[in-house]
């Protein structure tokens, strides 16, 4: 067989010769992905947009322009920005305490049977009830004041942050385990040297899932009882009849749950890379 | 060339009683999972200093003996004893080699993992630097130090787990099927590379595994269990053949042989196979 020994160089210089340009090829592609795809579909989606409030009218849908200048004049009055930093704080404040206690009752459920045993109960009992059957309760007990959307905030947060640390503290592989107790490591160690840094994955998947219960909760634990926030936003709009602020809510909560999502994949995806941390 | 094969079962206690104890001493180990008994009667004998291996079919509880020894699992029956002292259960003088390197801290870099076992036990940080140049020098991974398990090929993170372990000087090192997940080219070149090392270092080790021609390769005594369930030692061969071996000596293939023909046996036991095909029974002495 003569043909394949004379052939092959040729081949392996063909194909040593393509991966420059096909590299090339391949940044190119990356940055029309990375930029232009999602500004393409961003036109896209605002002309559909236009299509449908051209259709219904402006009594249903409000047209990107008229939403446009409602922002532009609820930021002058300074509504918009105050709503979305009333919100926000809300929902870090809340969401930073679903995940600080969260996490280690996660991690004491996981490692501990008996914890787990007892306390497992409550956790699936209570994350089949959504927040918003608490919201009349809750202003019961904290009052009309910023604690009780803290507290519900919280709610929808804590349980979805300890069944991913669970779920985390009991994947962690048997292995790890059992080097970490034969190279001299005691239980406290293990512990702080092994289970917390491989169960950051999880909590970080737990803690962006509970980022999007908090924006869903906001709404209406703002809407019953606040006079501030975007929730109260889009709630008093109605009295007003103004769909183009309501308009202005509703993007204001995508667009700030999207850049909070971006930030927690920024965190993970640098300071909490080497946890092995995929997002 | 002197390969001597000793008779099953009585090789272990007629061991000769020069030193005063053994680095690790099993007597009458059984270890049973519910009705399930994995591993049963086993006396065994490991000097200091010594490399055994132990060879058997896929699920004839080696790995599960290993796991006793390392003091993961307590024996259900008999005593263990390191130097003397019965294994409450793991400790840093039984270090481990796992099968898999999900073993490794993934978030350390090779260094931190090899630092791991000092640092634990409270060694000083100028002290760990020196360890952990030593170690990755000793297994050829000095370029390495700073990547992360997750960068490194599959070869390259059993040296880790290897150096990780020698790095906190344990007196046994307990290799359970170190290269089984390795590719035959990668698991030839870190047989060689673990018998340098071992030659170095003069540790004592017990080594799992199911591949006969690595047994040969690294140990001075092979021992070959019986399948399970109810698991034991079948027989023990001595190998005296000289270090580095080469596997296409005569001495070595006619050990590789005998030993074949003992695991053959044990194997077609374990599927309800006739014997018939093989000229070994399960008593007989081997002698090469």
């Amino acid at each position: 067989m003569t043909i394949p020994v004379t052939t092959a160089p040729a081949a392996s210089r063909a194909t040593a010769r393509t991966p420059r340009p096909s590299r090339g090829a391949a940044r190119g592609r990356t940055i029309a992905q990375r930029v232009g795809y999602p500004v393409a579909s961003l036109v896209v989606g605002i002309l559909a947009w236009q299509g449908l409030a051209s259709y219904f009218g402006p009594a249903l849908v409000s047209s990107p322009a008229t939403t446009w200048s409602a922002a532009v004049e609820l930021t002058r009055d300074g509504t918009l920005i105050e709503s979305c930093l009333v919100s926000l704080r809300r929902i870090g404040l809340g969401w930073a305490a679903g995940i600080l206690v969260g996490a280690p009752l996660g991690i004491l459920m996981g490692r501990v049977k008996l914890v787990r045993t007892l306390l497992d109960p409550y956790i699936e009992f209570f994350r089949f009830i959504p927040p918003i059957a608490f919201v009349t309760v809750a202003i019961a007990w904290f009052g009309i004041g910023e604690t009780s959307k803290i507290v519900l905030i919280f709610y929808t947060s804590v349980f979805i942050v300890t069944i991913n640390t669970i779920a985390g503290v009991l994947g962690i592989e048997e292995s790890k385990l059992r080097a970490a107790a034969s190279l001299g490591a005691s239980r406290r160690q293990t512990f702080v040297s092994v289970v917390l840094p491989a169960t950051v994955p999880t909590i970080v998947t737990g803690a962006r899932l509970a980022l999007g219960n908090s924006f869903l909760t906001i709404v209406s634990a703002e809407i019953v009882a606040a006079q501030s926030g975007l929730g109260s936003l889009i709630w008093t709009s109605r009295n007003f009849g103004r769909i183009d602020w309501i308009f202005v809510g509703i993007i204001a909560l995508g667009v700030l749950g999207f850049l909070c999502d971006r930030a927690i994949r920024f965190v993970a995806s640098t300071a909490l890379r080497h946890y092995g941390v995929r997002v | 060339m002197t390969i001597q094969s000793e008779v099953p079962m009585t090789a272990t206690t007629a061991v000769p009683p020069a030193r005063p104890a053994p680095a690790l001493h099993l007597d009458g180990v059984g270890i049973t999972f519910g009705d399930f008994t994995a591993v049963e009667g086993v006396d065994l004998d490991v000097r200091n200093g010594e490399f055994v291996c132990l060879l058997g079919p896929s699920g004839c509880g080696k790995s599960t003996l290993l796991s006793v020894m390392a003091g993961f699992v307590p024996p259900s029956d008999g005593v263990i004893e390191m130097e003397g002292h019965a294994i409450k259960g793991p400790c840093p003088e039984l270090g481990v080699v796992f099968q898999s390197s999900d073993a490794l801290f993934d978030w350390l870099t090779v260094s931190d993992n090899i630092a791991f076992g000092p640092r634990m036990r409270g060694v000083d940080k100028a002290r760990r630097a020196e360890i952990v140049e030593e170690h990755l020098r000793l297994v050829g991974l000095a370029q390495h130090a700073d990547k992360r398990p997750p960068q490194l090929s599959g070869g390259m993170r059993q040296r880790v787990q290897i150096a990780r372990v020698l790095a906190n000087e344990p007196e046994i090192v307990l290799m359970d099927e170190p290269f089984g997940a390795l590719d035959a080219q990668t698991r030839t070149v870190m047989q060689v590379e673990l018998d340098r090392i071992w030659r170095q270092r003069q540790s004592t080790v017990v080594f799992v595994t199911h591949d006969i021609d690595e047994a040969i390769v690294l140990a001075d005594r092979v021992v070959v269990m019986t399948a399970g369930p109810s698991a034991g030692i079948k027989s023990t061969y001595q190998v005296d053949l000289p270090r580095p071996r080469d596997v296409d000596s005569p001495a070595f293939v006619e050990l590789r042989h005998a030993i074949r023909e003992d695991i053959t046996a044990e194997v077609a036991k374990s599927l309800g196979l006739p014997t018939a095909g093989t000229t070994g029974t399960p008593e007989q002495e081997v002698r090469a």
